[in-house]
């Protein structure tokens, strides 16, 4: 063999979702990888999942060694993955090294002893698999087993050492007893130290998260920090790669219809595709109307749309959209629209995130819009609403897609939306609507506040809405302070003495 | 009295092996002699036999008649747990209870 000390470590790719991402590339191949977590934190599914991602992506045989549970009991499990290693097995692609405590039998330890019977069998299962990829679940159940520690450990060394000259690429779990503390019990992160991967399952605000963190991967490079993950039936472990996507987003200069002529004119010719624009304002001063226009402007022009509905039911939706003359059953029967409505608490954001993007790429729309991204809010913490918000546009704009959220602010006037404070700055253009209230009425405001890349209309100006949709007027004049919610109408004198006030100091 | 069956499971020719082997005649001769089946498996080997017993230690030593089924590992060098483990009366405690 070719001295490989000079060339940089090679990945071997897992082919677990979003995995490969984070560790760019996959893990060192031909190395050991320590995998550490609490109880409950699906090392066992990673372990498992590495090697049937070997086996069903690159007819890679895979080899389980079991500490913990029993063979029957992991086959029962993973089904639900849609994983069946019973045919793996028939297959001669898996092989398991049962080495879970049999209950029935009695051990007594007289002399000294070593696991050179374990090694003989893992070596044994390696050949007659012809596995490249090994797992052993978990290290710390083996130090139950018997009385010496220090004989256990200097045996995993052992076998650890014997994996390295095996050629295979080998995960071994480990657990911890806390999130943030020792790597693992038992020290055994002494010799596996080279590559070092920690999933933890933390609790925050009532909430559950799960994260999977490379803390080390010797000689080659991957993304740092914690990645949020979930487990969904008949996929596994679906990590959500975050900061790397935004990187390589595209930006595009075809302008869009937002379906209201005038406010394509405020926003300088429409809305960009691969651009997401936010919409905030208080309830029932016009969002889902704006969507619907939203919507109605992609069917003139014979595109797709796909609709997310957190806050209504079909039925409101569609009921919403004849009042202003739109016809969303026919939409969808035309195959011009897709209409999604979920309770926000069905699931955690990350399902929802694998869910939608799931829809979009099966839909392939050109417009997607979200109503109401702050009713997610309520689904998870604030850091994981906002890596929601990240995952989700980074990836719309990945589709050459004009994306449009919508978020309600709590205050009837003025205001701004946690929402809106934790995301304005990963949208491309926000429009407020705001309530002014004047004279004893009440009155609608809209301003285009920002537009990325682009010139726009920074009037406030006054809109109605009547059974023929949004009406967008003309620019509120002689009022001050709309946006902060304290309109103040201004006379034309005070404004005559104002500008008179500046005259005479230039005329100093 | 019962036959006893033995097998004893090493991992090569290793000083501990052979050390076990030693260890496990020296107590049969003395405690079962003419009673005894004795089979010595070297995993290296027959790695199969290993997987099928689920033999995690070695030497392990399993006890599989007279019941219940038991197993011992180590090298065998502590000659009382032995004993203990195979349910056999000491040769030496049996003439003793007979002189009684």
């Amino acid at each position: 063999m070719s001295d490989t000390r000079f060339h940089a470590v090679e990945k071997l790719e897992t082919g677990i979702s979003g995995f490969d991402h984070v560790s760019v590339g996959g893990l060192p191949k031909g190395r050991t990888c320590l995998v550490s977590g609490t109880a409950g934190s699906s090392k066992t599914v990673f372990a498992v999942q590495f090697l049937v991602e070997g086996i069903r992506q690159s007819g890679e045989g895979g080899v389980f060694i079991t500490f913990e549970e029993s063979p029957a009991d992991i086959r029962r499990n993973m089904l639900g993955f849609g994983w069946d290693i019973e045919r793996f097995e028939r297959e001669q692609k898996w092989a398991f090294v049962d080495a879970s405590p049999q209950l029935d039998q009695e051990v007594v330890e007289a002399g000294s002893y070593d696991l050179g019977a374990l090694l003989a069998r893992i070596e044994h299962a390696v050949k007659k698999t012809k596995a490249r990829r090994v797992s052993m679940d978990s290290l710390g159940a083996v130090f139950g087993r018997f009385s010496s520690p220090e004989t256990v450990r200097r045996e995993l060394h052992r076998t650890a050492m014997a994996l390295k000259t095996m050629d295979v690429t080998a995960i071994l779990t480990a657990e911890r007893t806390e999130e943030y503390g020792d790597l693992a019990r038992f020290g055994v992160e002494e010799f596996v130290a080279d590559n070092v991967i920690v999933l933890r399952n933390i609790l925050e605000d009532e909430k559950r998260r799960r994260t999977i963190e490379i803390l080390k991967f010797r000689g080659t490079t991957h993304h740092k920090g914690e990645f949020p993950f979930t487990i969904i039936p008949q996929e596994g472990i679906v990590v959500i790669p975050l900061s790397e996507i935004q990187l390589e987003q595209k930006s595009s200069n075809v302008r869009m219809s937002s379906g209201n002529g005038k406010l394509d004119e405020m926003c300088g010719g429409g809305f960009f595709r691969d651009s997401i624009v936010l919409v905030s304002g208080a309830t029932g001063c016009g969002k889902t109307l704006m969507v619907t226009e939203f919507i109605a402007g992609g069917r003139r022009e014979g595109e797709k749309s796909l609709l997310f509905g957190f806050e209504e039911s079909r039925e409101q939706m569609f009921r919403n959209a004849s009042g202003w003359g739109m016809d969303y059953e026919q939409m969808e029967r035309d195959g011009k629209l897709k209409i999604i409505c979920e309770y926000p608490e069905v699931m955690g954001l990350e399902d929802h995130l694998i869910r939608m993007k799931t829809e979009i790429k099966n839909f392939s729309p050109t417009r997607v819009a979200v109503d109401s991204l702050s009713a997610l809010e309520r689904a998870s913490t604030m850091k994981g609403f906002r890596e929601f918000v990240i995952g989700l546009t980074s990836f719309i704009k990945h589709q050459e897609i004009v994306g449009l959220f919508s978020s309600t602010t709590p205050t009837l006037l003025g205001g701004t939306s946690i929402t809106e404070a934790h995301i304005s700055t990963i949208t491309d253009s926000i429009i407020l609507l705001r309530y002014v209230e004047m004279f004893g009425e009440m009155r609608r405001g809209l301003t285009v506040l920002k537009m990325r890349g682009s010139m726009h209309d920074k009037d406030i100006r006054e809109y109605t809405i009547d059974g023929e949709g949004m009406h967008i007027g003309s620019q509120f004049k002689n009022v001050t302070g709309i946006l902060s919610g304290n309109a103040i109408h201004v006379s034309r004198d005070d404004i005559e003495r104002l500008g008179g006030l500046f005259a005479e100091e230039d005329a100093r | 009295m019962n036959r006893f069956v033995l097998t004893l499971y090493v991992t090569g020719q290793t000083s501990r092996s052979e050390r076990a082997i030693a260890n496990l005649r020296r107590i049969c001769d003395e405690d079962l002699e003419g009673l005894y089946e004795m089979v010595v498996i070297d995993v290296l080997e027959q790695p199969q036999l290993a997987e099928d017993e689920k033999i995690l230690a070695t030497p392990t030593l399993i006890k599989a008649l007279p019941p219940p089924l038991r197993r011992i590992i180590g090298d065998l060098s502590d000659t009382e747990k032995v004993v203990f483990g195979l349910d056999i009366q000491p040769a030496a405690a049996a003439r003793e209870a007979e002189e009684e």
